[in-house]
């Protein structure tokens, strides 16, 4: 019975390696498009969020910055003064999230933080790179 | 005003004016004539936000700025003749946040004088503001200034009336600023009707100020800084020599000048709101004669908020931002140049770094 077992996996993986039916670099236009509404999903999901109560108090984001503005994505990571050292985006989220809206921090890789993210860094998309400005 | 035009028009017709110079009389054209209005002090406050969490707990950062604005309005010197609270007293427009912004306004030693925003309207369209605290539109006269308070945040009948399942999905509707289901701001046919009527006994000397909470200019439509009929408002005001409209709405510095209008932005107590230039995904008409205010610094609660002494000079208003985080900074019109500067960063050479936004 292991033998069998043991078999079958090996004949699976055989396969995998020479019959895959997509090399890494073969994409699809119909691929990008998933990826993309992936993407705009949580997009959407971070908009959802960012006009939310996410902590305490019923504030939200969007009232200080309407659209993400003054977020300034493009310029992370950078020196920020209330938090005393160089920090990413996520971090300065936090922070937000802490202090205006009295709650409670998200962790670095909740689904919601990279919701957050991916609403932030979309409203300020085009605009170039610039790390550490203020 | 009326009483003030009639007795110089009387003065002008009994040819008395020029020989009286020398009379009792004298004073009489003195007190009425042209740019010879009393000069007083007012203070406006705005833009307060208080927002109701559950039973008697609020947000308590918003109480913080309205309480502070309260309590120097007090101690200023010299006192003010009146206090203008230029809207937004409420978040969403409760009962519970208005009768919370009227215990902590009733702290304060002057009459006020009430400006509605849209956070006040939205959930009854004005009922309770009207029972509880003023009038929505309607004007008055103080030492030879003539003020007319605008109800200036209504919108199309349908968005009104018919859109929404609920006063309170309106109300949140309304109250989210990025709202692409939102609905630009009006002052409506009929209120500017009543204005033409109301000025229309107004000697178009006499100085005019204008008390509005959205801009009655066009800035930015996606936030609603902006006033969809306020071509026909400036129009109405076109015929005045002097006219300054403060209004509030924007949580920052903005001024402009178009034709004979001066226009004043009010700083909010509670947050400052970004310029529309940082939105990097619409255009945007912010003034260019505007000397940006300090990039807010959310380290402070009270960052880039606060209010301001307005002195009411000549019949132009020379407006003292009392700001609590930053520089405090003095905007004064111009005679010479037609338009309201900055007395200290008008000039490029005098900005700081924080005013630098991008």
């Amino acid at each position: 019975m292991i033998k069998t077992i043991k078999f079958t996996i090996l004949t699976l993986i055989t396969f995998a390696l020479f019959a895959s039916p997509a090399l890494s670099d073969e994409f699809t236009k119909k691929d990008l498009e998933r990826w993309q509404a992936e993407f705009m999903t949580a997009v959407k999901q971070g908009e959802k969020l960012f006009h939310s109560s996410l902590g305490r108090n019923t504030v939200s984001c969007d009232m200080c910055h309407p659209n993400a503005t003054n977020t300034h994505p493009e310029t992370y990571p950078k020196f920020q003064k209330q938090l005393g050292k160089v920090v990413g985006l996520r971090e300065m989220i936090n922070w937000c999230i802490i202090n205006p809206l009295e709650g409670d921090a998200l962790k670095m890789d909740d689904p919601r933080m990279i919701a957050l993210e991916a609403y932030i860094t979309y409203e300020r998309r085009g605009v170039k790179l610039d790390p550490g400005k203020h | 005003m009326k009483k003030g035009i009639s007795r110089r028009n009387f003065l002008k017709a009994t040819g008395i004016i020029g020989a009286a110079a020398a009379s009792p009389l004298s004073l009489v054209e003195f007190s009425w004539g042209k740019g010879s209005e009393e000069n007083f002090t007012v203070a406006h406050i705005s833009d307060s936000h208080l927002t109701h969490i559950k039973g008697n707990e609020f947000v308590r950062n918003f109480d913080k700025g309205l309480k502070r604005a309260v309590t120097e309005v007090n101690f200023m010197r010299p006192k003010p003749d009146f206090v203008i609270f230029g809207g937004d007293l409420a978040q969403l427009g409760k009962r519970e946040e208005i009768d919370h912004g009227l215990e902590i306004m009733s702290k304060l030693r002057y009459p006020v004088r009430w400006v509605i925003g849209e956070h006040d309207y939205y959930l009854d369209l004005g009922k309770y503001w009207e029972e509880k605290v003023s009038k929505l539109h309607y004007s008055f006269d103080h030492k030879g200034v003539h003020f007319i308070v605008l109800n200036s945040i209504l919108t199309y009948d349908d968005w009104m009336f018919n859109k929404w399942k609920s006063p309170e999905v309106r109300m949140s509707q309304m109250a989210r600023l990025d709202n692409p289901q939102g609905s630009p701001f009006m002052v409506k046919d009929k209120q500017i009707a009543w204005m033409k009527e109301d000025l229309s006994t107004v000697s178009r000397d006499t100085p005019v100020v204008v008390l509005s909470h959205s801009p009655l200019y066009k800035i930015f439509k996606p936030w609603n800084f902006w006033t969809e009929d306020a071509e026909k408002v400036q129009a109405v005001l076109k015929p005045f020599k002097k006219v300054t409209v403060l209004h509030g709405h924007v949580h920052q510095i903005l001024y402009n000048q178009i034709g004979n209008i001066t226009f004043q932005a009010m700083m909010s107590t509670a947050w400052p709101w970004p310029y529309p230039v940082s939105y990097a995904q619409a255009k945007n008409a912010v003034p260019k004669l505007t000397v940006f205010m300090n990039r807010a610094d959310p380290h402070s609660e009270r960052d880039a908020t606060g209010w301001s002494m307005i002195n009411i000079n000549n019949g132009r208003v020379i407006n003292d931002f009392r700001l609590w985080e930053n520089t405090n900074r003095t905007l004064k019109y111009d005679e010479k140049l037609g338009y309201p500067v900055d007395e200290k960063y008008q000039n490029p050479e005098n900005r700081i770094p924080p005013q630098e936004h991008y």
